[in-house]
């Protein structure tokens, strides 16, 4: 009854080919955006941004940019984690070496850098598919991490290996280092999600995202109607890898602080992001958000019920909500295999006939 | 239905937070993953003497003590998560048993105002009080440890380690590589070879580097491990018939969990310690009557007097040291970060204090002054027994080889500050 298409005429191909062709979808994008640049950065505690904001902004990125290598373009990868190292040990080498440039500068080369890397273990996709390429993706993830602990020059040569981000501002306001405020970290993570999405939506309806779509559907195929497999899959790589650049950069830089890159950059995020893409739905801009709301949100939320609410133990509460997000995650898989976004669009779908199902 | 969701999920976000005006002590502990097994016991540990405090004591200086639990499972960005959500609850201090949550944790600390007490792991340059304002490791450290284990080695060789080959077998993070730069710079002193051997955690896989072991022959064998690294390494070093007297664990590689796996092979494994072992203490009578009988030990109770648990209360016994004497300097029992810290700048557990506290000769005399940060660093050395299954002390507390430590601090602790841009304070 609200939520329709009846009365939202279209006069040219420009509104027709509109992200949000619904005008209640608009009204919402806006008024989210206006929420979230606007209202929440003067509400934002220190708590919500790094326990929850924070995280799921730089997870949502990271996951933007895997949607689009496994999403769209249909290539298997598990080296999220080490390209997460490398945009988080490129912007801390351009920081500390170059301290006078902008921070957001820097963040955008780290994700340069990364797309160079991404591009050159995205080589072996040109001979290899599926299983075999996760494989190879494996072997950059293991061959990154490796790389980063064995080589002192990518840390300073600090003690310990590990490394640490100095305090930079922009527009005098610290961005990074702990003296950042809440609003500061938060915001500088919204306006990289915000212009990387913008992005993402766009190239995957364009030329780049069609031919992408159709290696994903059926390689063969695609190249006798004229899509050469070498650009579309490295271009994948690249822009796949800027994004997941950009996001391990910012996880380094302005979230954790320090890092380690074993421990922050395991295999484990590997999966992680692997799971917020399959959890969201493959080649979806909105299921890289939920589903990385889904696996950052999650387990907070239980640990604060289970701990906080019920006062379970805490070793009892952690092995439940291991257990209880593994189910959750089975569940809605079986429920809906195409996740969230799937989901989400079937919902759509109802509230357009609501109340007067046929 | 959907607002009753968004209501849980909303109240599922924001933590509880414990009632004001309480010492909170928050446990930022482990229970879960590679590194439960150690986690849980030190938890216990620190959570029963608080309790112990409580029950029998009404709290310190009147005041109890609530020590809310928050499970990191030894991962920084949960570690980071706990911390964000009990910093406001009024929390005085963080002692998060991980020297990657503490790296996470030192400049967040500093700005917030907190105090950081890092017992024998954490950074170690944090002894140079005047740049980490609010980080404590007393009473040692991880290059007091590597320090006092050459030093037992040279004793052992009649003073001269020249020409021998020490392989030093590491986990592969922060926590693994503190001790290198010391080894290094007491190779060179004392003529010794090093080898580093990495292990990636968590440490299960080991093989490679031990048939290296095997191969060169090194005369001993320094680890820096933890959780299930440290079991597979003396497996490993059983199976390769390496000799366990020539095979030395820092601290927190010598533990029951560590050996008992192994069984009899493990007999006359060493490890580092800087505290007494076991329930031959008179607070352990205490800690029957108000801990353990009424049924208020932290998860019944099963650890207690074991190494880790021993450390957990010994971590526990210190902070509470501190805050009786910053309530005795502020002249207020209700204290804040701030005057916990001039209570622990100003902290003397002497031996006669000890044994007040029942634990005679339990651990070294720790005095802090504004610029030490760290104690003596003084520790010993124990020698695991498997047919009785106990560990013996086959050291008394011996001081590390400051000489050599001191220059190193000051230059890592210097390094540090130009970094985040500290000016040492002045003291």
């Amino acid at each position: 009854m609200l939520y329709r298409e009846a009365g939202d005429f279209k006069t040219s191909y420009r509104d027709d080919g509109q992200t949000f062709p619904i005008r209640l979808d608009r009204v919402a994008y806006y008024a989210v955006l206006i929420v979230a640049f606007l209202i929440v950065p003067f509400v934002i505690n220190d708590y919500w941004a790094n326990a929850v904001v924070v995280p799921f902004l730089i997870y949502a990125i990271a996951a933007l940019g895997l949607n689009i290598l496994t999403g769209y373009a249909g290539q298997v990868s598990l080296g999220t984690g080490g390209f997460m190292a490398v945009g988080a040990y490129a912007v801390y080498k351009l920081m500390t070496t170059f301290p006078e440039i902008n921070i957001i500068i820097h963040i955008l080369l780290a994700g340069g850098i990364t797309a160079i890397v991404g591009v050159l273990f995205g080589l072996p996709s040109l001979r290899i598919k599926g299983f075999y390429l996760a494989v190879a993706t494996l072997a950059a993830q293991f061959f990154l991490v490796w790389l980063f602990n064995k080589v002192p020059w990518f840390y300073n040569y600090s003690a310990s290996g590990q490394i640490t981000a100095p305090t930079r501002t922009v527009f005098g306001l610290a961005v990074t280092g702990p003296s950042t405020s809440a609003a500061a970290k938060y915001l500088i993570c919204l306006l990289f999600v915000f212009i990387l999405a913008w992005v993402a939506r766009n190239l995957t309806r364009g030329t780049l995202g069609r031919k992408w779509m159709a290696i994903r559907d059926m390689d063969i195929a695609a190249e006798i109607i004229g899509v050469n497999p070498l650009s579309a899959k490295l271009s994948a790589f690249a822009v796949s890898s800027f994004f997941v650049g950009v996001s391990g950069a910012l996880l380094f830089s302005v979230y954790l602080g320090a890092a380690e890159v074993g421990e922050a950059f395991g295999i484990n995020k590997s999966f992680l992001v692997l799971f917020m893409i399959i959890i969201g739905g493959l080649g979806s801009i909105f299921g890289s958000f939920a589903g990385a709301a889904f696996m950052v949100l999650m387990p907070v939320v239980l640990k604060n019920l289970l701990v906080g609410q019920f006062g379970w133990a805490t070793d009892l509460a952690a092995h439940f909500e291991l257990m209880i997000v593994g189910a959750l995650i089975v569940f809605f898989l079986i429920a809906e295999p195409h996740g969230l976004a799937r989901l989400w669009a079937l919902t759509k779908e109802k509230l357009r006939l609501w109340p007067f199902p046929h | 239905m959907k607002r009753k969701f968004i209501a849980l999920l909303a109240a599922g976000i924001v933590a509880a937070s414990p009632a004001l005006a309480d010492l909170v002590v928050p446990n930022l502990s482990y229970r879960t993953g590679a590194y439960g097994a150690n986690g849980t016991q030190y938890a216990d540990g620190f959570n029963d003497y608080f309790t112990l405090l409580n029950e029998r004591d009404g709290g310190i200086g009147g005041e109890k003590i609530q020590v809310p639990e928050c499970e990191t499972a030894y991962n920084t960005e949960k570690g980071v998560e706990c911390y964000e959500a009990t910093k406001d609850s009024g929390a005085l201090v963080y002692n998060p048993l991980s020297t990657g949550i503490t790296y996470q944790l030192i400049p967040k600390v500093s700005v917030d105002k907190k105090v950081l007490y890092t017992p024998g792991y954490g950074r170690t340059s944090a002894k140079n009080g005047t740049v980490f304002e609010w980080i404590f490791n007393a009473p040692a450290n991880y290059w007091d440890g590597a320090s006092v284990a050459i030093k037992y080695l040279l004793d052992e060789n009649g003073g001269d380690l020249n020409g021998k080959k020490i392989a030093l077998v590491y986990h592969n993070s922060a926590y693994g590589k503190e001790p290198i730069r010391t080894l290094q710079v007491l190779a060179e002193k004392h003529g010794f070879t090093l080898t580093q051997l990495p292990v990636d955690a968590p440490g299960q896989e080991q093989k490679s580097q031990w048939l290296q072991i095997r191969r060169d022959r090194p005369d001993y064998v320094i680890m820096w491990g933890w959780g299930v690294m440290n079991q597979a390494a003396i497996q490993e070093a059983a199976n390769i018939r390496f000799p366990m007297e020539n095979f030395i664990g820092i601290w927190w590689s010598g533990s029951e969990v560590d050996v008992k796996p192994v069984g009899a092979q493990a007999n006359g494994y060493k490890a580092l310690t800087f505290h007494g072992v076991g329930t031959d203490y008179p607070v352990y009578d205490d800690l029957q009557e108000y801990v353990i009988e009424p049924g208020k030990a932290s998860q019944g109770g099963e650890h207690v007097g074991s190494v880790l648990y021993s450390r957990g209360m010994y971590a526990a016994l210190v902070i509470s040291e501190a805050i009786r004497k910053a309530q005795e300097l502020a002249g207020t029992p209700e204290i804040d970060p701030e005057q916990l810290r001039d209570g622990f700048e100003q902290l003397d557990i002497t031996p006669e204090r000890l044994t007040e506290l029942g634990l005679p000769d339990f651990g070294p005399e720790i005095k802090m002054t504004c610029d030490n940060h760290g104690g003596s660093g003084m520790s010993r050395m124990q020698q695991w027994d498997a047919k009785a299954g106990k560990w013996n002390l086959i050291t008394e507390f011996t001081e590390p080889d400051q000489d050599v430590l001191k220059p190193l601090i000051t230059e890592d602790s210097e390094a540090y500050a130009k970094e985040a841009g500290v000016t040492p304070r002045d003291c």
